[in-house]
């Protein structure tokens, strides 16, 4: 396993198991307030065992904060890809498989979608949606699907002129029957590294949508509404917006490196690559 | 360069321009509930909604709404903001220079820095120097703009004080602007302290907006030059006893360059896209920070200019990128 693989690995196996023991882990509800201990500092800078992380302006333990805007994290990493892929796989399929006209009107249609800044569309779905994380997802995957219909229409393209699917075209198989059954199975490869790379992306908008306050439930702890609230006291207490701004990134860039960990194992161009 | 190209891709612009039309046209209307209800002050009249509906055209058959819009579209008239009581379009094109200079700052910076540690770390390959542009070309590229401009504010605004981070200019500059980039009006106005104050602001939101686009030029400069070294016609030069510096610089950093600005022209959007929440973190009066306000408010007027605006500004870049690729690209340019 390359080291970028590993990294990933660790980073995504931690996050979800953090997402799935939130509740027996956490020390405290996560939105319980104690107006007695607001903006504690965390252990190491003078802080309580009670709260190893500190406090909020709320009072709020903030690692309970954070373990539970896992949840939110892994959820909507999961959904908003799987349903991404979903959508634009078979776009890109049809689109790259019959090419002509077809063809052109599909991506035309995502050369318009595309047109429309990614941040500007998203605020404005959830502006339209109202807040609540199943229609952050729907944001997000209204937005990114394109992603993959342009990227699997590319791989199909290349794929289709391969004697494999000359052939089964020889034998008579119908085209949706190659798209399943010859053309999706070799895209595997691809949609994982896709997959991947859509959920760094998909934390990081959910994080800025959160952020603004367009994103979960004001009750639901997300990193990016942690972020928002610490920003409001930073220069009493930097770790309010330092602490879930770390656990986003640190999830981002391990999203990234699975999906490049695993491009380079699964793709022997790269293998090559690597070894020059 | 050919009729027939070019044609095409003033064609394609268009064609995006409608698509843009139709998708703001379409959403105002499937808000659930009715956006004249949402728009009216608490406590309008029946008789103040009917007008507001009839105000923004959602009375009528839905084919006539539709012509109306494109017809105001056409003419920039997307109403008056109803939170700042002034003419949209106004509002949105005194703002627009400001998002500009923003993102044409990050543009600069992400080409100019992309190549540079692009060619550097071909350069210097197989040296620390080539695994340390690798790392921080996974991390620019994972973490998310806004990101980079909170972590910029904490420390090069907060902790170290070393650059301003809120404004595009110290208030005791009284600039009448002229272009509204200021960093043109200081110029022409021969004001070298309020240039300089002009061109401190900038530097964090458009080094915040390029860090992501930076490393997508790197990776793209980087793969491309990687393989450029192996052609013979770099082996030949090597050969003809021509420094590494030189061949990299001069030879085969020119044909890296053209698949470059495709890559520039597909990313634009996603840097002006930034914009949004690096003006409303940095307090940069452009169209980016008045976005969030437009949504705050559900001012549509101003949304929906803002929406054509931007996508505006983006389909018109990438006509530009086009044309730059087939002036650089001669199997382009004589097809």
């Amino acid at each position: 396993m390359n080291p970028k693989l590993l990294g990933g690995v660790v980073i995504g196996l931690l996050l979800c198991l953090a997402a799935v023991l939130a509740p027996w882990l956490t020390p405290h509800d996560p939105n319980r307030q104690d107006l007695s201990a607001i903006r504690q500092p965390p252990v190491w800078m003078g802080g309580a065992w009670d709260h190893p992380l500190g406090t909020d302006s709320l009072g709020r333990d903030l690692l309970s904060r954070l373990l539970w805007s896992a949840r939110v994290a892994v959820m909507v990493a999961l959904g908003a890809t799987v349903c991404a892929a979903v959508i634009g796989t078979p776009v890109g399929l049809v689109s790259g498989y019959f090419r002509g006209r077809l063809d052109t009107v599909l991506m035309r249609v995502v050369d318009v979608w595309m047109s429309i800044p990614a941040v500007l569309l998203a605020i404005a779905l959830m502006a339209v949606l109202g807040v609540g994380l199943l229609k952050v997802i729907l944001a997000i995957v209204l937005v990114d699907w394109t992603r993959f219909a342009r990227v699997i229409r590319g791989e199909v393209l290349a794929l289709r002129e391969r004697e494999f699917v000359e052939a089964s075209r020889a034998i008579g198989l119908g085209p949706f029957r190659i798209m399943a059954e010859e053309l999706l199975p070799n895209l595997v490869p691809l949609l994982i590294v896709l997959a991947s790379l859509e959920m760094a992306i998909a934390v990081g908008v959910e994080a800025l949508l959160s952020f603004v306050g367009l994103g979960v439930e004001a009750a639901v702890p997300s990193w990016g509404s942690m972020i928002a609230e610490g920003r409001g006291y930073l220069l009493v207490g930097w770790w309010g917006m330092t602490l879930p701004m770390l656990a986003l990134v640190v999830t981002v860039v391990g999203f990234n490196l699975l999906g490049e960990g695993l491009r380079e194992r699964l793709d022997p161009r790269l293998r090559t690559d690597a070894a020059r | 360069m050919s009729v027939r190209y070019l044609l095409g891709r003033v064609g394609l612009a268009l064609l995006s321009l409608w698509g843009v039309t139709v998708l703001a046209f379409v959403v105002l209307r499937v808000i659930p509930g009715d956006p004249a209800l949402l728009m009216a002050p608490v406590g309008a009249s029946q008789a103040d909604i009917a007008e507001i509906r009839a105000q923004f055209g959602l009375s009528g058959p839905i084919w006539l709404q539709y012509v109306a819009w494109v017809w105001g579209t056409v003419r920039g008239r997307f109403g008056k903001s109803l939170w700042l009581q002034q003419d949209a379009i106004r509002v949105i094109l005194e703002r627009l220079p400001a998002t500009l200079e923003v993102a044409l700052a990050a543009l600069v910076l992400a080409v100019a820095g992309g190549i540079l540690l692009g060619v550097l770390s071909v350069l210097w390959r197989r040296t620390w120097f080539e695994s340390a542009t690798l790392g921080a070309g996974t991390l620019g590229l994972s973490i998310p703009n806004f990101i980079w401009g909170l972590l910029f504010i904490v420390f090069f605004g907060a902790l170290l004080r070393w650059l301003p981070i809120s404004g595009r200019i110290a208030p005791d500059f009284d600039i009448a602007p002229l272009t509204g980039f200021l960093l043109v009006d200081t110029l022409l106005r021969r004001d070298p302290g309020a240039f300089g104050s002009v061109f401190a602001h900038l530097i964090l939101p458009a080094a915040a907006l390029a860090l992501p686009l930076l490393a997508v030029v790197f990776r793209a400069v980087r793969s491309d030059l990687l393989t450029a070294v192996q052609e013979e016609y770099i082996v030949m030069e090597r050969m003809k006893g021509l420094g590494e510096l030189r061949i990299i610089f001069w030879r085969a950093l020119k044909n890296a360059l053209i698949p470059t600005t495709t890559l520039v022209g597909v990313q634009f959007g996603f840097l002006i896209g930034g914009t949004v929440l690096i003006e409303a973190i940095f307090s940069w009066p452009g169209i980016g920070q008045l976005t969030l306000a437009a949504f705050q408010y559900r001012d549509f007027p101003l949304i929906q200019g803002i929406v054509v605006v931007y996508a505006v500004t983006v389909i018109l870049a990438n006509f530009l990128v086009d044309l730059a690729y087939a002036f650089l690209n001669p199997r382009v340019r004589y097809a």
